[in-house]
C-alpha cells in the first residue's frame, strides 16, 4: 500500500477518534491487533462499548465509503470484537458496531450499522 | 421514513393488489426486498437503482427495505419496478405522499428509466386500489379495456417523477390510430355438400356440444372445424373480459381498442405437451391452450396423433370448466370452458371408412383407436363421419348456406337455453333436463330400443336428450321431445368406425 494511502487511512481514523471524543466517548484502543486482524477504533461511553470501522475515501467515484463494508468484513469485525472482549479489562453491558465514513474530510458516523 | 404505494401482481390470470412499502433508515447502505418476490421481481433492485440514477433522481445511500404486502402472495415478474421507484422517491421526501395517494403504478423499468409493458395488464389494472392507474404507454390500450380506472400512460420514469413533484402535468400521448378491422372469419358457404357435418356444426354451436369428426384425409374436417367459431354468438361483456384477461396474461397480442368479443379458436399441433395444453411451467405460470380457448373453440386436428396422456388432461377442464395447475411454488386456477372439436382419421392410413381401401393391420387400427380413452370419447355428444364430398357437389354444387344464416338460428337457440337459466343446453343438469325436456311416447320408444340393443348407456341417454333438446330449439319446437329429434340425436352420436370398440 502506498505511503499516500496509509496516510489517508490514518487521517480518517484520527478524524473519527476526534468525532467520538467530541461526542462524549472515551477512546479505549486504536488499531488493536491480534492474529486475525485489526480493529480500527474501540471507544466507550458508560458501559456501552463501540467497535468502529473507519472507511476513508478521497472521492465518491467508487461509491460512498460505507458501501465498502461487505458482509465478509462485517463478520471479521464481529470475530475480532469477540477476541477483544475476551481480553478486555472490563465487562461491557452493551456492544455496538459503528461505521465511520470519511469522505474528503467530511465524517459521517453510522451508529449501530450492523 | 416510510412510503406506501399501491400496485398489483398476477396469480394465474387473477390480479392481486400489492402494497409496496419502502423504509429508508440509517445503517450501512443496503437494499433488500422482502415479501415473497420471485427472481425477476427481486432483480428490481438493480433496475430501479440504475433507472433512478440515470434519470438524475436521488438514490439513498442508506439502508433500504422494500416490503411487498401481503407477504403471503407470491410476487411475479417486473411489474412492480415503477411502484418501488416511486415509493423510494416518496420515502426520500422528493414526492409528497399525497401526490401518490389513490394512484396505482404498474410497469417494468429499463436501466435508462424507460417504462416497459408487462403481460397481464388487464388483470393487473383490475386489481389496483385507487382510481388512477399509471401504466406504460405501450400497454395503455390494454389497461383502458378495464372500466373504472383513469389511465395515465407514461413512457419514462422522468415523466412520472415530474408529474408527481408537480413540475409538469401528466403527459398526453397521441391517440393511436384506430386498429384495422379484424380479418373476416371463414364462411360456411365455402363448404360444398356435407349435410351431416353442417348439421353437426350447427348443433355443436347451438348447444355447446363437443364434436368429433371422423373421416379420411381431404374430406374437409379441418375446413369445417375452422368455421365453427363463426357460428357462435359474440361473447357477452363478462365472458369477453374473461377471455381478454387470459390472452393478456399469456402475453398474446390483443386488439388495441376492444375486448375479445369473438369466441377464440385455438388449434394446437398434435405434438403439444401436457403443460402447453393445460397450462403451468416452472418459472412463470402461463395459461395453456384449454384456457386460451376459454369461451371459444379448442380444435384438435389429427386427434389420434396426440399423446394419450395429453388427451386425458382434457378431462378435468371438460368436466369442470377450469383447470387447477399445482406446482411446488404456486397453485393457479385458470378458467377453461371451451367447445371441443376433434378431427381424426378412422385409422392410420386414413382410408378405413371406405370398404376394402384400408391397408392397416387390425393391430395398428386397434392401437390407433385406443388413443382416445373411453371416458374422453364419452364427452363427445356429437360423433359424425365426414366423407369426401361428391364430385357433383364439388364441381356443380350450389354454395352452401352462409355462416350468418346459421349463426342467426344458433343465437335463437341459445336465447331459448337462456330462458331455462343456462348458458347452453350442454350445461343442463339431469333434474332440469327432466323438467324442460320430457320424452314424448314416440321418443320414449326409440330410446327404449336403443337402450335394449346396448347402443346407448344410461349416461349416453342424458347426452342424447340434451342434443335432442338443442335440435328442438333450432327447429323452434316446444314441449316434449319428439321421436324424430331423439332419433336424429342418436344418429349424431353414432360410432361410425367402431372407435369405442378399440
Amino acid at each position: 500500500m502506498s505511503r499516500q494511502r496509509l496516510d489517508l487511512g490514518a487521517a480518517g481514523e484520527a478524524a473519527a477518534a476526534r468525532w467520538y471524543t467530541d461526542h462524549g466517548y472515551e477512546v479505549v484502543a486504536t488499531n488493536w491487533r491480534c492474529r486475525q486482524g485489526e480493529l480500527d477504533l474501540v471507544v466507550r461511553k458508560g458501559r456501552v462499548l463501540v467497535f468502529c470501522e473507519v472507511k476513508t475515501r478521497s472521492s465518491d467515484a467508487f461509491g460512498v465509503p460505507a458501501e465498502a463494508v461487505t458482509r465478509e468484513k462485517r463478520e471479521r469485525i464481529r470475530r475480532l470484537a469477540a477476541a477483544y472482549l475476551e481480553d478486555a479489562p472490563f465487562r461491557a453491558r452493551e456492544v455496538r458496531f459503528d461505521v465511520a465514513s470519511v469522505l474528503d474530510g467530511q465524517i459521517e458516523v453510522i451508529e449501530a450499522a450492523f | 421514513m416510510l412510503a406506501t404505494i399501491s400496485s398489483a401482481t398476477v396469480l394465474g390470470v387473477e390480479g392481486r393488489p400489492v402494497t409496496v412499502e419502502v423504509h429508508v433508515s440509517s445503517g450501512l447502505p443496503a437494499f433488500t426486498i422482502v415479501g415473497l418476490p420471485d427472481t425477476a421481481c427481486r432483480e428490481a433492485r438493480d433496475r430501479v437503482r440504475a433507472a433512478l440514477l440515470s434519470t438524475g433522481l436521488p438514490w439513498p445511500t442508506r439502508r433500504i427495505t422494500v416490503n411487498l404486502a401481503p407477504s403471503g402472495v407470491r410476487k411475479v415478474g417486473s411489474g412492480l419496478d415503477l411502484a418501488i421507484a416511486v415509493a423510494l422517491l416518496v420515502a426520500q421526501e422528493e414526492v409528497e405522499p399525497a401526490a401518490a395517494a389513490g394512484v396505482g403504478f404498474l410497469g417494468e423499468l429499463g436501466l435508462d428509466g424507460a417504462l416497459r409493458a408487462v403481460p397481464a395488464m388487464v388483470s393487473l389494472v383490475e386489481a389496483l386500489d385507487g382510481a388512477v392507474a399509471v401504466v406504460p404507454a405501450a400497454a395503455a390500450a390494454e389497461a383502458r379495456l378495464v372500466a373504472g380506472h383513469e389511465v395515465r400512460p407514461v413512457t419514462h420514469l422522468r415523466e412520472v417523477a415530474s408529474a408527481l413533484m408537480g413540475e409538469e402535468g401528466w403527459p398526453t400521448p397521441p391517440t393511436p390510430p384506430p386498429a384495422p378491422p379484424p380479418p373476416p372469419e371463414p364462411d360456411l358457404a365455402d363448404v360444398r355438400g356435407q349435410p351431416v357435418a353442417r348439421l353437426a356444426l350447427e348443433v355443436a354451436a347451438a348447444g355447446h356440444h363437443h364434436l368429433l369428426m371422423v373421416g379420411p384425409p381431404g374430406s374437409g374436417k379441418t375446413m369445417l372445424a375452422r368455421r365453427l367459431p363463426g357460428l357462435l354468438p359474440p361473447l357477452c361483456r363478462e365472458h369477453a373480459l374473461e377471455a381478454t384477461r387470459i390472452h393478456s396474461a399469456a402475453g398474446l397480442p390483443l386488439r388495441a381498442d376492444t375486448l375479445l368479443w369473438r369466441p377464440p379458436l385455438r388449434a394446437p399441433h398434435h405434438g403439444a405437451s401436457p403443460v402447453s395444453i393445460i397450462g403451468g411451467g416452472t418459472a412463470v405460470m402461463r395459461p395453456g391452450e384449454v384456457s386460451l380457448a376459454h369461451r371459444g373453440v379448442l380444435f384438435l386436428d389429427e386427434m389420434g396423433e396426440f399423446a394419450p396422456q395429453v388427451l386425458d388432461t382434457l378431462r378435468q377442464p371438460l368436466e369442470e370448466g377450469e383447470v387447477r395447475v399445482t406446482r411446488a411454488k404456486a397453485t393457479a386456477t385458470y378458467p377453461a370452458r371451451f367447445l371441443l372439436a376433434g378431427a381424426m382419421n378412422p385409422c392410420p392410413c386414413g382410408e378405413g371408412s371406405v370398404p376394402g381401401a384400408c391397408s392397416c393391420s387390425d393391430a395398428a387400427r386397434a392401437r390407433y383407436r385406443r388413443r382416445l380413452s373411453g371416458p374422453l370419447l364419452d364427452r363427445f355428444d356429437l360423433r359424425v363421419e365426414v366423407l369426401r364430398p361428391e364430385v357433383d357437389d364439388l364441381l356443380r354444387g350450389e354454395p352452401g348456406e352462409s355462416s350468418t344464416r346459421v349463426a342467426e338460428r344458433v343465437a335463437a337457440a341459445r336465447e331459448r337455453a337462456r330462458h331455462r337459466g343456462v348458458w347452453a343446453n350442454a350445461e343442463l343438469g339431469a333434474a332440469a333436463l327432466d323438467e324442460c325436456a320430457p320424452l314424448s311416447d314416440g321418443a320414449a320408444l326409440v330410446v327404449e330400443q336403443a337402450l335394449r340393443s346396448g347402443r346407448l348407456s344410461a349416461r349416453g341417454l342424458q347426452r342424447v336428450r340434451r342434443v335432442a333438446l338443442t335440435l328442438a330449439d333450432l327447429w323452434g319446437c316446444d314441449g316434449a321431445l319428439g321421436s324424430d329429434q331423439v332419433s336424429l340425436a342418436l344418429s349424431l352420436r353414432a360410432d361410425p368406425v367402431g372407435l369405442s370398440r378399440g
